[in-house]
């Protein structure tokens, strides 16, 4: 890693169970600043508990958080929204408010956490939308829009207020090739024009590396890496190498396989 | 334990839930909004659980007075007893019914869908977006759906003791007119309040604190079997608090 950058969020030694069963045993990870981790693991590995631990969302049974230098532990209510101000959230299940409609769910953060006008939230949420290709689609509920266009339009709303840390949650599961694609594809153009800290969650393996900077793996209730996705995908840690194996065969070559993906890019 | 945690949890939701209501800005859009839904929606079964309320009130006053040649009590004894009792209880229980389930519903699978984490990650307070304005709006609007039933009731009673077993107009509201007091009317406001507050109070928290109950609350049968807990724990509190607010004010 290079040490020049800012820590944005640092994991040391987490513990956690629930009930019985440990699910972090010892985790520690480093998030730097303007750069994009992509956490990767089988699943129920405990990918989404480590997300929610970074969010407030978990309290560790012991360990740190820190989030921007302090600690989540010691943080009251009003130090927490502070600190999420500052974040963009795209749930693996997107989460958005199945009673409004697209519109409505895109101007909430501007609305409750602003005191723009009903004139500035149109303007601010209509571009958003077509950053992300809904124009039209401001009138529908979630109920009647397709994964693809779920996605996008949570990943508008985690965009909304311009957050320094951006949160993904499997951003592509459940969706095809195509859309898939689409995603990564809104989820590079927006990291070059907002320049944010990026955390991913996935299993899609092995796109995700190529849009990503660090890759850790989390086996065992523990964390392995973060390395380059060059260095992971040629690393002797076996539970790396296993999982290397399993997802991509035995031989990758990222030259020969899917080279006009991302041309677009 | 469980039952500790449980009350305990319930206590802080609700000191909670009134200071984000006392924090400023206000916005008064989501509590008309509110007020639209826990009140305007809940007039039709006001008015006709009040006007039938009434008319029973009406014909089992008649039958019992006429036995001690009191039917002038008639209008007196019909008022007193919505003013005091029945319009607060009954109004409170069917609100329950219609307004608290759909609380609880919407919150718990709000909780279910992570939305609630989604507006906590938002750095929005969910008790002030959420919780703060159905309070606000219960308060205010279930003193006048009591209001609502007790007139309603009266009119009910007026029908049936007037129209139906020819007591004098005159008596039946001279009667009232002499016997209700303004402690009557303000036993009737105080219970009216304490009901609103615990109908919200108790279905929001049940539906906000859906993750924690004991049988997992998940899915749809979790949040049914919430559904009902917080309407059976409401209306249960609805009689309890009822007796409390009458052996303190009497």
């Amino acid at each position: 890693m290079k040490p020049e950058k800012e820590i944005v969020i640092e994991l040391e030694d987490v513990h956690k169970s629930f009930g019985s069963q440990k699910v972090l045993d010892g985790v520690s990870l480093k998030i730097l600043a303007g750069t994009t981790t992509v956490i990767v693991g089988a699943s129920g590995q405990g990918k989404s508990v480590i997300l929610k631990h970074m969010l407030g969302l978990l309290k560790p049974d012991s360990g740190q958080v820190r989030v921007f230098g302090r600690d989540l532990a010691q943080c009251n209510k009003a130090d927490m929204r502070q600190i999420r101000s500052s974040f963009g959230v795209l749930f693996q299940n997107i989460a958005l408010f199945d009673s409004m409609n697209v519109y409505d769910n895109v101007a909430l953060p501007l609305r409750e956490r602003t005191r723009s006008n009903e004139k500035q939230v149109r303007v601010a949420v209509e571009e958003k939308l077509a950053l992300m290709g809904l124009e039209g689609q401001e009138d529908k509920f979630p109920a009647q829009l397709s994964g693809g266009m779920k996605k996008r339009v949570g990943l508008a709303r985690a965009l909304m207020l311009d957050p320094k840390v951006v949160f993904f949650d499997e951003p592509t599961t459940g969706l095809d090739v195509n859309k898939s694609n689409e995603i990564y594809r809104l989820f590079y153009r927006t990291q070059q024009q907002l320049n944010y800290t990026a955390v991913i969650v996935s299993h899609d393996v092995p796109k995700i590396f190529k849009l990503s900077d660090y890759v850790a793996l989390i086996a065992n209730s523990r964390m392995h890496g973060p390395l380059s996705p060059e260095v992971f995908q040629l690393s002797d840690n076996p539970l790396i190498r296993d999982f290397v194996l399993e997802t991509m065969g035995p031989i990758y070559s990222s030259e020969t396989e899917e080279s006009l993906l991302y041309e677009t890019f | 334990m469980y039952f500790f945690a449980w009350y305990g949890r319930l206590g802080l939701f609700l000191l909670t839930s009134v200071f984000a209501l006392l924090r400023p800005p206000y916005k008064i859009m989501p509590v008309i909004r509110q007020i639209h839904f826990i009140g305007a929606n809940s007039l039709y079964v006001i008015v006709f659980t009040g006007l039938f309320t009434g008319m029973v009130l009406g014909l089992q006053g008649y039958y019992t007075l006429n036995k001690f040649g009191s039917i002038g009590f008639l209008g007196a004894a019909v008022a007193i007893s919505l003013i005091r009792e029945l319009g607060p209880v009954l109004a409170a229980l069917m609100v329950i019914g219609r307004a608290g389930s759909a609380i609880c519903a919407e919150v718990g699978i709000m909780r279910n869908s992570e939305q609630i984490d989604a507006l906590e990650c938002m750095a929005i307070d969910p008790f002030r977006y959420l919780i703060a304005p159905k309070l606000l709006a219960a308060l205010i609007s279930m003193p006048l759906l009591v209001c609502i039933f007790d007139v309603v009731g009266i009119f009910g009673g007026y029908l049936v003791g007037v129209h139906l077993f020819d007591v004098g107009a005159g008596a039946y509201f001279q009667g009232m007119y002499q016997n209700v007091v303004w402690q009557d009317l303000e036993m009737g406001f105080v219970k009216s309040f304490v009901f609103g507050l615990l109908m919200v109070w108790i279905s929001s928290a049940r539906g906000f604190y859906l993750h924690l109950e004991r049988d997992g609350g998940f899915g749809a049968q979790g949040v049914s079997r919430t559904t009902t807990k917080a309407v059976v724990m409401a209306s249960v509190a609805v009689l309890v608090w009822d007796y409390l607010v009458s052996a303190i004010m009497l």
